[in-house]
């Protein structure tokens, strides 16, 4: 069972890297940063089977960790991409 | 009893991964950004779901298991979050039709 467990965990990692072709790809920043919460979310999965597979308990919170710190990755390029947008059109203008 | 847990375990979590491999597919092959966003967001809530319904037996212990629910359900609320906050985005970006 710990092997397959393991398994899934490296399954998971490849998935997700996989998808990060498509920070290369772009086109746009939204994409970008939702390859990286792709990224994100597959590293929590991936602690979590490994955590489990490998009886370290500890591993789960490392896990819930990473699931606030990927939030707060998006939460903080919405807010860069709010200010880059009211810098570039200035209000008043057509929105 | 052991054999059949074991069994749900295995089903559940190759279905989780099945899930994230079906999100970096269509990540990486829909066409528009809100597309890519409704891809990546069934990876994030079903595919983690699924692996931590799977991990439940395993855990061994009420608090790991209560923890992994917590894990699940802070991804799930940041993932609803986020998903709308960067489709707002992606929508200014985009050109109006």
């Amino acid at each position: 069972m710990n092997a397959f467990l393991m398994a899934a965990a490296g399954a998971v990692l490849i998935t997700v890297v996989v998808g990060l072709v498509r920070i290369l790809r772009g086109p746009g920043d939204a994409d970008r940063v939702m390859a990286a919460q792709l990224l994100g979310t597959g590293g929590v999965a991936a602690l979590l089977l490994a955590g489990i597979a490998r009886g370290r308990p500890a591993t789960l919170d490392v896990a819930l960790t990473l699931a606030v710190l990927a939030a707060f990755v998006s939460i903080a390029f919405v807010k860069g991409a709010a200010l880059a947008q009211d810098a570039a059109a200035p209000p008043g203008g057509d929105a | 009893m052991s054999t059949v847990l074991d069994l749900f375990t295995i089903v559940t979590v190759s279905s989780g991964v099945l899930f994230f491999l079906a999100g970096v597919v269509g990540l990486l092959r829909f066409p528009d950004a809100l597309t890519r966003l409704h891809a990546l967001t069934k990876a994030d809530n079903v595919g983690l779901g699924l692996i931590v319904a799977g991990l439940l037996p395993q855990a061994g212990s009420v608090l790991a298991g209560l923890k992994l629910l917590l894990v699940w359900l802070t991804v799930l609320l940041a993932g609803a979050t986020v998903g709308q906050l960067i489709a707002r985005v992606a929508r200014r970006a985009e050109p109006r039709p």
